[in-house]
């Protein structure tokens, strides 16, 4: 009896193991299949540019407040940190290129897709979930205009397009940051402070790769938002439950991403 | 009546069967629409009323059978070929599917945009001539969220009628409004079509609305249809389900008790 039960549940465990397995290989091929879609389908966007430029608005210029406090504090803790460390071997002049570096290289790209995600993702997601949930997306079908063209090109272009800047501009707040600690509160010369930066950032290695990882980020978590608000299930918990998974495999996504591309950048 | 005008049905729906997860919506229905009638289907909730309007619009596919528009099989169309159709067709959503971030003027707009080169001057002449139509010229300016229900059901009219559809679907149109709005609603859906010269396919359960404008009605239940006639010729059916429905009796064909097992037995049954 007690021998047949434990069967009964590894099968259903084992079931649930391949249900949940398959599902998360059908979402892959799914969202794969949305984003070749949504590549054909971005003809509209260069011809009505206007509709990227209203979803940059949204996804990109709504998102600066929280990118630049964001960039400042961290800026100023890195320099911080950085100081503490660096003055045990006399080398605090470093500070500069420890502060740029730590941004250009990283955090900048890093930490502004983890806020993206979290600011303009999970609004995509909302939206498109709400949109699918209230008919829009429906009604937009049967009037013959594809709501790809539509809904989703314009914003997957836009969050493409504002990541990077939004990460270039998160590492120069974060310089300025670590400066107004480095110079003014802990001493450290200002000449030295910018010239160092100067000499040991190098343009390709440092600065353009931390903007083709950006530019990786925006693609990987504009289209995780978006497919899971088209994939959302038209109920107020679905949106919901979209809107927390949005922020989730955005965040693993895209930190797996930075160490796959952080090691072949680096060899 | 409109089994014998082929020819003159603008949507004709043969034979179609639809169904998913295991289980059959639709179990070989027929229809036939011809144009410039007011015709609705009508039947329970969960009878597959919406399905059949998503049917006609391209939206799923049968399982077996086929439904024409203009004589063009839809299942059988490209993807271009399903969006030419759906050109000739305009569709009111049960609570309006307004764009939530589109005040009432750029909804209305919304299709002449996407669809045609109009010039700007044009559509604005256009969006006001059709929110005159509805009676809501002078809320151009509002937002959806500023609407009534009954409101945001003419706006959608208006956007759904704003390229002159050969056919117009209602879904629901009378769901959660007020007496008062109903009845506008009925006097537009019999003044657009007739002005229009278009093809009404209303989906709705609500018998004193519906009998008093439609040209001929369908009843749907169990995937098939369970009667269809004239308003006159369903009033005095004696079907036992027609009579239920239309008189709104609470016990018949249709029971007021979901399926279920022994009811002495299911309360022996509570174990806390």
């Amino acid at each position: 009896m007690i021998q047949s039960r434990l069967l009964i549940g590894a099968i259903r465990t084992l079931r649930n193991i391949g249900k949940d397995f398959t599902n998360k290989i059908w979402r892959l091929g799914a969202g794969t299949r949305l984003f070749g879609l949504t590549l054909a389908s971005s003809s509209e966007c260069l011809r009505r540019p206007r509709l990227v430029v209203r979803e940059v608005y949204f996804t990109g210029v709504r998102s600066l407040i929280i990118i630049s406090v964001s960039a400042f504090f961290v800026g100023m803790v890195l320099a911080l940190q950085g100081y503490n460390t660096l003055q045990k071997y006399g080398s605090s002049e470093a500070i500069g290129v420890l502060v740029a570096l730590a941004l250009v290289r990283e955090l900048g790209p890093v930490v502004t897709a983890l806020l993206f995600a979290g600011r303009a993702g999970t609004a995509i997601t909302a939206e498109i979930g709400l949109m699918k949930a209230t008919e829009q997306l429906s009604a937009m079908e049967m009037m013959a205009v594809s709501p790809i063209s539509r809904v989703v090109a314009p914003r997957f272009w836009a969050g493409v397009i504002s990541m990077p800047i939004l990460a270039t501009l998160f590492s120069m707040i974060g310089i300025l940051g670590g400066y107004m600690v480095a110079v003014p509160l802990i001493g450290v010369d200002a000449g030295a402070f910018w010239s160092q930066m100067q000499a040991n950032v190098d343009w390709r290695l440092d600065i353009v790769n931390g903007v083709i990882k950006s530019v990786v980020f925006g693609v990987a978590c504009t289209m995780i938002a978006l497919f899971e608000g088209y994939d959302a299930p038209p109920t107020a918990e679905g949106v919901s439950s979209a809107t927390t998974r949005t922020v989730v495999t955005s965040s693993l996504v895209v930190l797996a991403l930075d160490f796959a591309l952080t090691s072949f950048m680096i060899s | 009546m409109t089994q014998n005008i082929v020819g003159s049905n603008i949507v004709e729906i043969d034979n179609l069967s639809f169904g998913y997860k295991g289980r059959m919506l639709h179990k070989g229905i027929s229809m036939a629409f011809p144009r410039g009638k007011v015709v609705a289907i009508m039947g329970g909730s969960g009878s597959g009323k919406t399905t059949l309007l998503r049917l006609i619009g391209g939206q799923i596919k049968p399982n077996k059978g086929e439904v024409r528009v203009d004589g063009q099989v839809v299942h059988q169309q490209d993807r271009e070929g399903i969006y030419k159709l759906r050109r000739k067709m305009g569709m009111l959503f049960q609570h309006g599917a307004l764009f939530t971030d589109l005040s009432v003027y750029e909804n209305v707009a919304f299709p002449m945009r996407e669809l045609t080169d109009l010039p700007e001057s044009m559509i604005h002449d256009l969006v006001l001539l059709k929110l005159h139509a509805v009676g809501l010229r002078g809320a151009h300016k509002l937002m959806p969220s500023e609407l009534s229900g009954g409101m945001a059901r003419r706006v959608s009219l208006a956007r759904a009628i704003a390229l002159d559809p050969d056919i117009i679907m209602y879904d629901e149109p009378f769901a959660g409004l007020d007496p008062i709005s109903m009845g506008v609603i009925c006097d537009l859906i019999r003044t657009l079509n007739d002005a229009l010269g278009a093809t009404s396919i209303i989906v709705t359960h609500d018998v004193e609305e519906t009998f008093s404008f439609a040209d001929y009605i369908y009843f749907v239940a169990d995937g098939v249809v369970a009667a269809e006639g004239t308003p006159e010729d369903l009033r005095k059916s004696t079907l036992p389900f027609v009579h239920q429905f239309v008189f709104g009796e609470k016990d018949g064909p249709v029971p007021f008790h979901y399926a279920a097992g022994d009811y002495r037995q299911d309360l022996m049954e509570f174990k806390p």
